[in-house]
């Protein structure tokens, strides 16, 4: 069996996770389906001991990985907005760059 | 979006980001299976069927999916929905035995099995961290595989693959488009068994896929905006294919028509 950490560690890891994950205000993170799910399947199964059976392992491994999932896409997508997300630069801001400006041709380019 | 309030998710990552057009994300479940809506729109594939998922965790994981996005919707952000669509439209038109024969096929490459002479240090790492996965597959499967620095890469017998074979059969159909994905994006049957067998995390999975990757990293430093965006890219696939594998695979769910092959 892989090996996971504590089981109370994964969960507050993905409560913390559906919390960044909650995109629109209005709804707390605590009415999602995905938030009662995880508490509940915990709950049943009272992952947070140290002795795992192995139903609880399986839970606690499925856990792990929604958890990696999770934490991934988000960290995924923030460096894709740092470093990708900007699109192609304008014309005048290329311009910009080595100090020129774009001449003003009121008429077009003639 | 199409008349009568239906949704089908854009083709391909090309496509122009779409604005968040929903305030509710619920699901229900209906005669097929567990359903998702956006308000009171049910949302449907790329083929325009409905989207309908066997297992109401995943029904609830897709939800959170749809319902994490902003302002804009980001398809290549959502994984798990990416592989419903696939497994409702299979879209590739394959049957079972031929996905079962392309995963199989891929361990005459597999990544743990293809090892390097130079540099020395790579090699030795390649070593101290592959044999043991190699080693635990052919004990749990009762198989030879080993390892080669041919460019042929490593002779696997035929018994080999007909064990995989055997194994990979009693997987259902969505399970088996979940399993091809993860051996597609780690380029390893066996490290793809080895998270679905739980015997490795994700994380270490992924650190074995990459093992080349990060040993460059070590010498020569680290590239955020290319070695860090592809490490996350490569979890959240890998993790995501590993989640819906198992939320497939599940007895309670095993059971559902959706199903059955």
């Amino acid at each position: 069996m892989a090996a996971l950490g504590s089981p109370l560690r994964t969960l507050r890891g993905l409560l913390r996770e559906l919390r960044h994950a909650s995109g629109r205000a209005g709804r707390p993170y605590r009415d999602t389906p995905a938030y009662q799910h995880i508490v509940a399947a915990f709950r049943a199964n009272r992952v947070t001991s140290e002795k795992l059976c192995r139903a609880q392992q399986e839970l606690h491994f499925q856990a792990a990985t929604y958890l990696c999932l999770l934490r991934s896409v988000r960290e995924h997508e923030a460096l894709h907005q740092e470093y990708h997300g900007r699109g192609e630069r304008s014309p005048e801001e290329v311009a910009g760059l080595v100090g020129f400006r774009l001449p003003q041709q009121p008429g077009g380019k003639g | 979006m199409g008349k009568g309030g239906t949704l089908t998710a854009p083709r391909g990552r090309g496509h122009r980001e779409r604005k968040r057009f929903y305030q509710n994300v619920s699901i229900s479940q209906g005669e097929g299976g567990f359903e998702i809506n956006l308000d009171h729109r049910k949302l449907k594939t790329p083929q325009a069927k409905l989207f309908t998922v066997p297992s109401e965790a995943l029904a609830i994981a897709v939800a959170t999916e749809w319902d994490s996005q902003k302002d804009t919707i980001k398809f290549y952000t959502m994984h798990l929905t990416t592989l419903c669509n696939t497994a409702l439209d299979n879209p590739t038109q394959r049957s079972k035995m031929q996905l079962i024969r392309a995963a199989v096929k891929f361990l005459e490459t597999d990544t743990v099995c293809y090892r390097v002479e130079e540099p020395p240090a790579l090699a030795e790492l390649q070593k101290n961290e592959w044999d043991p996965i190699v080693a635990w597959a052919e004990e749990r499967y009762n198989v030879a595989i080993g390892s080669s620095t041919s460019i042929l890469g490593p002779n696997i017998p035929a018994s080999t693959k007909d064990t995989f074979v055997s194994h990979l059969a009693s997987y259902n159909m969505w399970a088996l488009q979940g399993i091809e994905y993860i051996i597609t994006q780690l380029k390893s049957l066996i490290l793809s068994m080895g998270v679905i067998d739980r015997h490795i995390t994700v994380e270490k999975a992924v650190l074995l896929s990459r093992l080349e990757e990060e040993y460059q990293i070590q010498r020569w430093g680290n590239v955020e905006w290319a070695h860090d965006y592809d490490l996350c890219e490569l979890r959240a696939r890998a993790a995501a294919g590993t989640l819906f594998v198992h939320l497939c695979s599940e007895s309670t769910t095993v059971k559902h028509k959706l199903l059955q092959d």
